[in-house]
């Protein structure tokens, strides 16, 4: 969106890398591993994305309407992105995401499905993916969060993500993996 | 209705601003258009965009320049020439697809006692 954006100084991590295992605060068996591309986990996603309650919507994402939710997700899964999916079994639990942002640098997103929120699900998604992106070469990610969003932020920043912009509606959020190449 | 078309956002691309103006225009029984920038280059190329829409859409709009803080500006023009609706680009989505409010959008939301119409 811009190139001026703000990066800490300091380098986060390391960070677990996928696939992981671990029991959540509700003993489920959650698996988190990356998007292998096929239909049958593009179409848990969307199973995923279309039962999501629409109060956790943020910011206009995910849609609403299953067409619209096709469309994001085609944009999102894309070849140059890097996805993570949580299950439990053959339930999409939750989704993490890294898109590029054309600047060389990568914007990222999660999404827990409610049933599966506040069980610990979250926080490995969040640190998997960096761990991921580190792995795969990427030095800095960002993220808006809406400012009211306490229980967001707050993960945000456990991880390491600083606040770099806070002038608009939405806190914009920068954490570095690794030195500029 | 009188309406106000604020353009000149930072991140206003031609096609937001098309939008934008078409939607005023359907709304509107005058319309004035305010290129907001600062930036002698960036306002002539944003006029071009204006001009353009204009013709091409055969609307009927005056338009005018106005330097300073935009936010403020669009407000007190709303305010003081007793216009009806402000329409601004309601917001950019980032490559997440997420939206995104600029320092402008939000400044005129709270602010205006008119109508604020966001298109996207």
């Amino acid at each position: 969106m811009n190139s001026e954006r703000r990066y800490p100084e300091t380098i986060s991590g390391p960070f677990e890398e996928p696939p992981i295992h671990f029991s959540d605060r509700e003993d489920r068996d959650i698996e988190i591993r990356p998007y292998d591309g096929s239909e049958a986990e593009y179409e848990a996603l969307a199973e995923m994305y279309v039962e999501f309650d629409p109060s956790d919507r943020a910011q206009g994402i995910p849609p609403g309407r299953e067409s619209r939710v096709r469309t994001w997700l085609d944009g999102i899964l894309a070849d140059d992105c890097y996805n993570l999916i949580a299950w439990d079994g053959d339930t999409a639990a939750g989704h993490s995401t890294l898109v590029p942002d054309g600047d060389d640098d990568y914007e990222l997103a999660i999404f827990v499905l409610q049933d599966y929120q506040e069980a610990g699900i979250g926080t490995h998604l969040i640190e998997s993916l960096l761990g991921y992106g580190y792995s795969e070469g990427i030095n800095c990610v960002w993220l808006t969060v809406e400012r009211w969003n306490h229980a967001a932020v707050s993960l945000y920043e456990k991880v390491g993500f600083e606040t770099t912009g806070a002038e608009s509606f939405e806190l914009e959020m920068a954490i570095r993996l690794a030195e500029d190449d | 209705m009188n309406v106000l078309v604020g353009v000149g956002s930072p991140n206003d691309s031609p096609a937001a601003i098309e939008r934008t103006i078409q939607r005023a225009a359907r709304v509107a029984d005058e319309l004035t258009v305010a290129i907001c920038n600062p930036d002698a280059d960036t306002d002539v190329s944003l006029a071009a965009t204006v001009t353009e829409t204009l013709e091409e859409h055969d609307i009927t709009a005056a338009t005018r320049h106005v330097s300073g803080q935009p936010g403020s500006e669009l407000v007190d023009i709303a305010e003081s020439e007793g216009f009806d609706e402000i329409v601004l680009a309601g917001g950019q989505t980032s490559p997440m697809g997420k939206i995104t409010i600029d320092k402008t959008v939000e400044f005129v939301v709270l602010n205006a006692h008119t109508t604020v119409t966001l298109v996207r």
